[in-house]
């Protein structure tokens, strides 16, 4: 297989593959945040039996609505591109991969797709109570879609609960449990539920912030932010919970991505945070350049963060690379040469299955197994190659870490003025709150890029290479789909934005509220 | 539970949960049905809006089945969704396309300031019902006459067309299959409106001639494909697994044999195109609204019966002209006994997801859909 390794067609596959998750993801955090507030608003119409509540959850459904149909459009393309692109890995690890997007699709899509047209059209086809639970029907169904791809993707940061099969050469589901609560499934899931609900807070209160600085709807924006900001205040606490763990995951599993995000070279004993730094562009594995133009480091931090243990030590890309005997690490060059024992072993063993002669198949196994563990390495061509782009990774992390820290103390003001009542005065922090919405998005996004581009080279840590994982396509059949995808996603995010941005100057509809209101 | 069933049994329960959700996609295809009768059935803009409301309350659970769909065979059958879409590359991006822009058609076409206008949504609805749909019929067609492909020792696929996967839309077999899958969901579509909609107000009367009429026409003239795909499947020749040597082999009127074979699948091909006929009747020579029901049932009958004859009794359902023994059966295509077992329980909760669609379907729709709803008083809320 290796010799038809075409790196070019590689690449356009991962920039697809970036492109077109990352346009997914300009909406799902929206709806998975959303839908739970629709919920929260709605019960208080139920609960109080005011019109008034009524008519603001029906302001952000339409929102909802818009933001909805582009998800789903976005989101069908990722399903079927790991067939598209991506074959191989289909086939190789299509056998645990393949359950939890099934289980997706029985769990959470027909949810959302039953209970979405309830909720948007039923109003006066069902019951108050019957419609308010199809409203709670579409926030669990979409978060319940949320679990099932995370342990998917948790499943490719962190292969459990698989053994490998030599003779269809792929993997194979040992453990269904194991694969569903996986602790990087769990960390993953809390994390990008919690950062969602985050966003989407952050955009209810972004668009109540803007009424209120052009004196429009002012009641529902009041109380539209307090909803938001205590949901936005309560999410946060999650997110910085669960993004500890999930850097204290990522130093047990994928050391690699963590010294890449905090530009980490040479492993330390009690090392230091980095707050903010300039990376040097031409610093390279094993050479003496510094890795940093400018840095500030906390000290000690690190190590505290990482393995919950003050002082202890944390490794570098060069120590993971080149071997650390110290610390007891196993350097990418060793493992390479044991990858490529087992890539030839494999091959012996397939050759001698294909001639019937069991012993020599029986025996090329069993030495196949002393360095099964290694065979993804073997398909690395250097050790080098087993970093992933680290001032990519590092500037990613630190927006992600620097926007998630100052979104709690938005929502703390928002609250706190807001129960002084004298927000709408406050213009600054309008302003502040108005433009925390594109800035939501910014960090949503680079946590992605952070857990997806950390992880290269590998399609799965440690078992699959990228250039492996793709199909048998050329370069320029790719590239056109690229394009053609990029085209299209961004003709439909402009009518998106439109179409939002008319819907939110338009504004909720008060017409007709009862006297008593 | 399922712990005790044996890899065989597995792959044919698979199988059978495949066929099942593929036959009720095409059941919910009214939905594109529908959005191809825009531009005939309704002569007023009211007239488009009711149409457009009342598939686009349903469009969501016909993606929905096909995602499942895609879902499915990933988990249960890995090998052929790696061959397929990595293989038949073109044919699977165009169809995605259709799917793609009909995504945010209902809720982005009537919405002020949505970039594109009306129409241009309005054509991707009738791209997607039309383009989409006959090419989905061809990539089913080549479950009977085969693509062209071969299988490395690793199983990575190297396709033998240049058109990697379109060449299915030049095969007369699979352009028929296709066509006919078109117009039946453009009967389906008329069948569920005329269930769906409100006509009682006289302004409506003309509307729904022509839906009735449409239910009928369609199949009248998707007819002939039907006969054609028929009685090619009856004649070609097929793809056979050698139960012997387990070599793949063409074998003479092999499709006739699989529906002599399982007198099951020959039995739910003819009730399900008698209970497709007798909706179809009933929708243009009664007044009955339930037509749909039994033109509904009936396409997943056929469904059945088409999945059945392409995978089971030594068939390989994903044949390859090129290299017969790179064909993919159930058997050489499958998940693993644990994952298949795993995923079994995991079906378990298909009924109870049928169960509340149904019920939520109704409570939906008790009341049918009028014009009041989708005039301009409510003008905020709708498609």
């Amino acid at each position: 297989m290796i010799e038809q390794l075409n790196l070019t067609m590689v690449n356009w596959a991962r920039a697809q593959f970036a492109l077109t998750a990352m346009y997914h993801w300009l909406f799902v955090p929206l709806t998975l945040g959303l839908s739970f507030l629709l919920a929260f608003f709605e019960t208080l119409y139920v609960k109080t039996g005011k019109e008034e509540w009524k008519r603001i959850t029906k302001f952000w459904m339409m929102l909802f609505a818009i933001n909805f149909a582009i998800g789903v459009a976005t989101g069908i393309i990722l399903e079927f591109q790991f067939g598209t692109n991506w074959s191989n890995y289909s086939w190789m690890v299509g056998d645990i991969f393949g359950a939890p997007l099934a289980a997706e699709g029985i769990f959470a899509f027909f949810l959302e797709a039953s209970f979405f047209a309830v909720m948007l059209f039923g109003w006066e086809r069902v019951s108050k109570k019957t419609h308010l639970f199809s409203t709670w029907m579409v926030a669990v169904g979409s978060n319940f879609s949320a679990l099932w791809i995370l342990v998917a993707n948790g499943w490719m940061q962190y292969p459990v609960g698989m053994d490998f099969n030599p003779d269809k050469a792929r993997f194979e589901m040992a453990n269904f449990w194991e694969v569903l609560f996986s602790p990087v499934a769990i960390s993953k899931f809390t994390h990008a539920t919690s950062s969602s609900f985050q966003l989407a807070s952050l955009f209810v209160v972004g668009v109540s912030a803007w009424f209120l600085l052009k004196k429009r709807h002012q009641d529902m924006a009041k109380k539209s932010i307090i909803v938001a900001s205590v949901f936005g205040l309560l999410a946060s606490a999650f997110v910085i919970f669960t993004g500890d763990e999930a850097a204290y995951t990522n130093a047990r599993v994928q050391p690699m991505k963590l010294a890449a995000f905090e530009g980490l070279y040479d492993g330390e004993l009690n090392a230091g945070l980095v707050a903010a730094g300039i990376i040097n562009n031409r610093k390279n594995p094993g050479d003496s350049q510094a890795p940093f133009l400018f840095e500030v480091k906390i000290p000690g931090l690190l190590s505290l963060l990482a393995n919950r243990e003050p002082g202890s030590f944390v490794p570098g890309i060069n120590d993971l690379i080149y071997g650390n005997s110290e610390h007891n690490i196993m350097g990418v060059d060793k493992k390479i040469a044991q990858g490529r024992i087992a890539v030839e072993l494999l091959s012996q063993y397939k050759n001698a299955r294909k001639e019937n002669d069991t012993e020599r198949a029986n025996a090329a196994l069993a030495n196949f197994n002393n360095y099964k563990d290694y065979l993804g390495f073997g398909y690395l061509k250097t050790p080098e190659e087993a970093a992933p782009p680290v001032a990519l990774t590092f500037y990613s992390f630190h927006i992600m870490v620097i926007l998630g820290t100052l979104f709690p103390l938005i929502f703390l003001l928002f609250l706190f003025y807001a129960y002084s009542d004298t927000i709408s005065k406050k213009r600054w922090l309008l302003w502040l709150g108005l433009l925390s919405v594109p800035l939501a998005y910014v960090a949503s996004q680079a946590g992605w890029i952070v857990a997806e581009v950390g992880r290269q080279p590998w399609t799965i840590q440690n078992l699959l290479p990228v250039s492996v994982a793709r199909s048998n396509l050329t370069a320029g059949a790719v590239q056109t789909t690229f394009f053609l995808f990029l085209a299209l996603f961004t003709i439909l995010l402009v009518a998106e934005i439109k179409i939002m941005f008319k819907q939110i100057q338009i504004g909720p509809d008060f017409s007709g509220m009862p006297e008593e209101e | 539970m399922f712990g005790k069933l044996d890899l065989i049994q597995l792959q044919q329960l698979w199988w059978i949960i495949v066929s099942v959700v593929g036959s009720l996609f095409l059941f919910l295809t009214f939905v594109q049905g529908g959005q191809t009768l825009l531009s005939s059935a309704a002569k007023t803009e009211l007239e488009k809006s009711l149409i457009l409301n009342s598939i686009g309350r349903k469009w969501e659970l016909t993606f929905t089945t096909l995602v499942l769909f895609g879902g499915a065979l990933f988990a249960a059958f890995p090998l052929f969704y790696a061959t397929s879409f990595g293989g038949a590359y073109w044919v699977w991006i165009a169809i995605l396309f259709t799917f793609v822009v009909q995504a945010v058609s209902f809720e982005f076409r009537k919405k002020p300031d949505n970039l594109l206008g009306p129409r241009i949504y309005e054509l991707f609805l009738f791209l997607n019902g039309s383009v989409g749909i006959l090419l989905i019929g061809a990539a089913v067609g080549t479950f009977f006459t085969g693509s062209l492909f071969q299988l490395d020792d690793y199983n990575l696929v190297m396709w033998q067309h240049p058109l990697r996967g379109l060449e299915a839309a030049f095969n007369p077999f699979n352009v028929a299959l296709g066509l006919f899958l078109v117009f039946l969901a453009r009967s389906l579509g008329a069948m569920y409106l005329i269930n769906n909609i409100d006509f009682r107000l006289d302004m409506m009367k003309n509307m729904e001639k022509r839906l009735r009429r449409a239910a009928f026409n369609n199949l009248v003239v998707g007819l002939p494909f039907l006969l054609f795909v028929l009685a090619k499947l009856v004649y070609m020749d097929g793809f056979a697994i050698d139960p012997i040597s387990g070599e793949v082999v063409m074998e003479s009127g092999k499709y006739l044999h699989n529906l002599l074979a399982m007198p099951a699948a020959l039995g739910l091909l003819l009730l399900g195109l008698v209970l497709v006929l007798f909706g179809v009747f009933t929708c243009r020579y009664s007044r009955s609204r339930a037509s749909i029901w039994f033109g509904g049932l009936g396409t997943v009958l056929v469904g059945l019966a088409i999945f059945f004859t392409a995978g089971f009794n030594s068939t390989p359902f994903y044949p390859s002209a090129f290299d017969l023994n790179s064909s993919l059966s159930i058997y050489n295509a499958s998940s693993s006994r644990y994952t298949l077992t795993a995923m079994s329980y995991i079906a378990l909760a298909v009924p109870f997801v049928l169960g509340y669609i149904a019920y939520f379907w109704h409570l939906m729709d008790r009341e049918k859909l009028s014009t009041g709803e989708v005039s301009d008083f409510n003008a905020k809320e709708i498609y």
